[in-house]
């Protein structure tokens, strides 16, 4: 039987953090390479420049690493984590103009595993605080809000700009901002349409047995079929669509492009949005339905009035797990020429370039990251009816 | 009047509710009592057809009810449903007022008959209007359970079981407030219970069911003292049918002249409550309170002849 959380003086998972970023120290933080291709030499924290330009980022990780792993304050575990997070961010900032001094025109410099397994170990670690600390959503909201904003303040003041990713960046900013678009309409728009079949197939599901039974396993078996091989099948079947029916190819609907990545993510989208939409319809208690029937409530009036506010939170789950798939899988669509994210990581992976491939990559984390967050919150809060009080 | 005629319910082969016939006359409270599966249920909500009869009709004022569409229907009949049925996700207010609200009533028409309901009831409105289910005891959910069947004024209620969460005390107070505000409408009233003490206490006329049956139908008096088969004497219990009998007899039936010792009893109580104060406080006559000429008596010989009588 493990102590009760509070009776500790360490919190065991703040531990593991702890020993676990200690031992990342030791391995390289970043990366100076001759040019974007090559591999480059790994350098340690402690190596990237002078002593009193790393002590102040080394001490940082260190103090985070021992506030978090201490329970006795609870709010300074979150402290710690963004104390980490600072003198993360502090090695970097001072670590690139000093590595790239005298290194060659075409150096980079880049993060190393080091860093990136630091940076996981602090937003970790500040997660479980948080969860420790278990805000309401709006306070969540505020926190993400605030976190963004840090986050935009960073890349905007150019402290960052030597870096070879900002690199990469600089020279695609119009790119970037295409293929950002193209990836938020592949997402969401592919949620919407997902949402508007899968919402009334979902209700009729739930009303008729037989189409629950027959609806419900053929969407399991889509979502079976491995993406890239969805997005393959795409190709011909849409491509003979756009070549046959008429007028499908002023509307867009080819092979390649927007269209086949559009609809393969509908297809894997149907199954948690009607699945979820058949368990939220039926979680509204047999009695309130019964009394709605017996009080002379239509088929319509039960469904709006007692269904499906009584099953919103399951249905919400439904579009967040929607959301947050699709902004991973829309990567794919840049395999078939349907732009987003997955333009730069496979352009990268053919020019064997790591940060042009971490320029499609770490926005599409940050997205999915961002809108699970954001969805939790909404969920939250339409669950905050008694019903669900202790 | 509701006239039940010949109504069948099977199910799976056997029947539930099997050939039942009666007569339910406006303005009273019919009380249907049986064991658990008896079939009460079911025919209850045969009435406003949440359950299709298999054969049978069922006429309201003369217009059989298979001629209106079901959800019309239910909205101008109370329903009470076993076990409070309330939406989890709506406050007290909203629950009460869910069927003036499909009736399209203004919002303060619709806030006025809460309040007024929950007063009735017995719960402070300020206090209790904006609460969730989940925030009531078992005996206030069924409460507001009731009100929300009262809420649109209907001439006709079906309530099923609707106070079998209540503990005794209060049982006995939404009892009472329920034949008060019954008698106040002069509605017609359908009452489901398990518990024959309740069903003579409040019916004006009880129906006993049996396996699907209705094996007897008359005033609680007709019950009580000839038991239509084993089975109703059963219900209504052989060692208590003398208090039982004399508890449906008011003391003014054979209250006489003459003095009596120690408090005096109101006009309303019953021989039960007469015969329960002389073998308490040790007398042979207790006196009796009316208007206008002076207390008369009720005495223990009376009671014990009344008793006999057996009807
Ligand atoms: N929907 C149904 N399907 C099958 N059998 C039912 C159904 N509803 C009730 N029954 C059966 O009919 C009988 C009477 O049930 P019910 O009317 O609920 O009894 P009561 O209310 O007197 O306890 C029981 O044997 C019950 O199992
Ligand atoms: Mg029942």
């Amino acid at each position: 039987m493990p102590l009760p959380r509070s009776a500790s003086a360490l919190s065991p998972p703040g531990l593991l953090f702890a020993g676990l970023g200690l031992f990342l120290l030791v391995t390289p933080f970043m990366t100076l390479a001759a040019n974007r291709i090559v591999a480059g030499e790994g350098l340690r924290a402690w190596a990237l420049a002078g002593p009193g330009a790393t002590g102040a980022g080394l001490a940082a990780i260190v103090a985070g690493l021992l506030f978090g792993a201490q329970n006795v304050r609870r709010r300074l575990r979150l402290g710690g984590a963004a104390i980490g997070l600072c003198g993360l961010f502090w090695l970097i900032v001072r670590g690139a103009p000093a590595l790239l001094d005298g290194a060659g025109d075409y150096a980079r410099v880049s993060p190393a595993a080091g860093f990136w397994a630091l940076l996981m170990v602090f937003l970790l670690l500040m997660a479980d605080a948080l969860a420790q600390l278990s805000p309401g959503p709006l306070l969540r909201g505020g926190l993400l809000a605030l976190g963004l904003a840090v986050l935009a303040l960073l890349l905007g003041s150019g402290v960052l700009s030597d870096l070879s990713i900002a690199q990469e960046f600089a020279s695609r900013k119009s790119a970037f901002v295409a293929a950002t678009l193209r990836h938020l309409g592949l997402a969401f728009g592919s949620l919407a349409a997902a949402a508007l079949i899968g919402f009334p197939l979902g209700i009729l599901c739930h009303r008729k047995a037989r189409l629950r039974r027959t609806v419900l396993p053929m969407l399991s078996f889509l979502q079976t079929i491995p993406s890239l091989a969805m997005f393959g099948i795409m190709i011909p079947i849409l491509g003979w669509v756009g070549a046959s029916v008429p007028g499908a190819r002023t509307l867009g609907i080819a092979g390649i492009g927007f269209a086949p990545a559009f609809l393969a993510l509908v297809l894997y989208s149907l199954l948690p949005v009607v699945g979820n939409t058949v368990a939220g319809l039926a979680a509204a208690p047999p009695a309130a339905l019964e009394a709605a029937r017996g009080m002379g409530m239509t088929v319509g009036q039960r469904l709006l009035r007692v269904e499906l506010p009584l099953g919103l939170p399951v249905l919400l789950a439904g579009l967040r797990i929607v959301l947050v798939q699709n902004i991973g899988l829309a990567v794919i669509a840049g395999l078939i020429g349907g732009g987003g994210y997955g333009t730069f990581v496979f352009q990268g992976l053919n020019q064997t370039a790591t940060d042009l491939i971490l320029l499609g990559a770490l926005p599409t984390v940050l997205l999915a990251l961002v809108s699970a967050i954001v969805m939790d919150i909404l969920v939250d809060l339409v669950r905050a009816t008694p019903e669900a009080r202790p | 009047m509701i006239e039940i005629d010949g109504i069948t319910k099977v199910y799976d082969g056997t029947a539930a509710v099997d050939n039942v016939s009666m007569i339910v006359e406006t303005g009273t409270i019919t009380v249907i009592v049986g064991t658990s599966g008896s079939g009460k249920t079911t025919l209850l909500r045969m009435i406003n057809r949440l359950v299709e009869p298999t054969s049978g009709e069922v006429r309201i004022n003369g217009d059989a009810t298979s001629a209106e569409k079901p959800h019309l229907l239910r909205r101008r009949i109370g329903y009470a449903i076993q076990g409070h049925g309330l939406f989890p996700h709506h406050t007290v207010a909203r629950n009460i007022g869910a069927v003036p609200e499909l009736l399209n009533w203004s919002k303060g028409d619709i806030r006025a008959r809460v309040d007024e309901l929950l007063t009735l009831l017995a719960m402070e409105p300020a206090q209790f209007r904006d609460r969730y289910p989940a925030e009531l005891s078992g005996g206030q959910q069924q409460r507001v359970g009731v009100a929300r069947a009262l809420a649109s004024r209907p001439d006709l209620l079906l309530m099923d079981e609707p106070f079998g969460a209540l503990d005794p005390i209060i049982r006995m107070r939404a009892q009472e407030d329920l034949r008060r505000i019954q008698q106040q409408l002069g509605s017609t009233i359908m009452l489901i219970t398990h518990d024959m003490e309740e069903a003579i206490r409040l019916g004006d006329r009880v129906a006993v069911m049996d396996a699907g049956r209705l094996v007897q139908h008359g005033t609680p008096a007709e019950i009580v003292a000839r038991p239509a088969t084993e089975f109703v004497a059963n219900m209504v219990g052989d060692v208590e049918r003398p208090l039982r009998l004399l508890s449906l007899v008011p003391v003014s039936e054979i209250m006489e002249e003459g003095p009596a010792e120690g408090d005096a009893l109101p006009a309303e109580a019953s021989l039960r409550d007469a015969l329960s104060a002389c073998l308490w406080t040790g007398r042979d006559a207790v006196p009796v309170m009316r208007d206008g000429s002076g207390p008369g008596r009720v005495t223990l010989a009376s009671i014990r002849a009344r008793a006999e009588r057996r009807a």
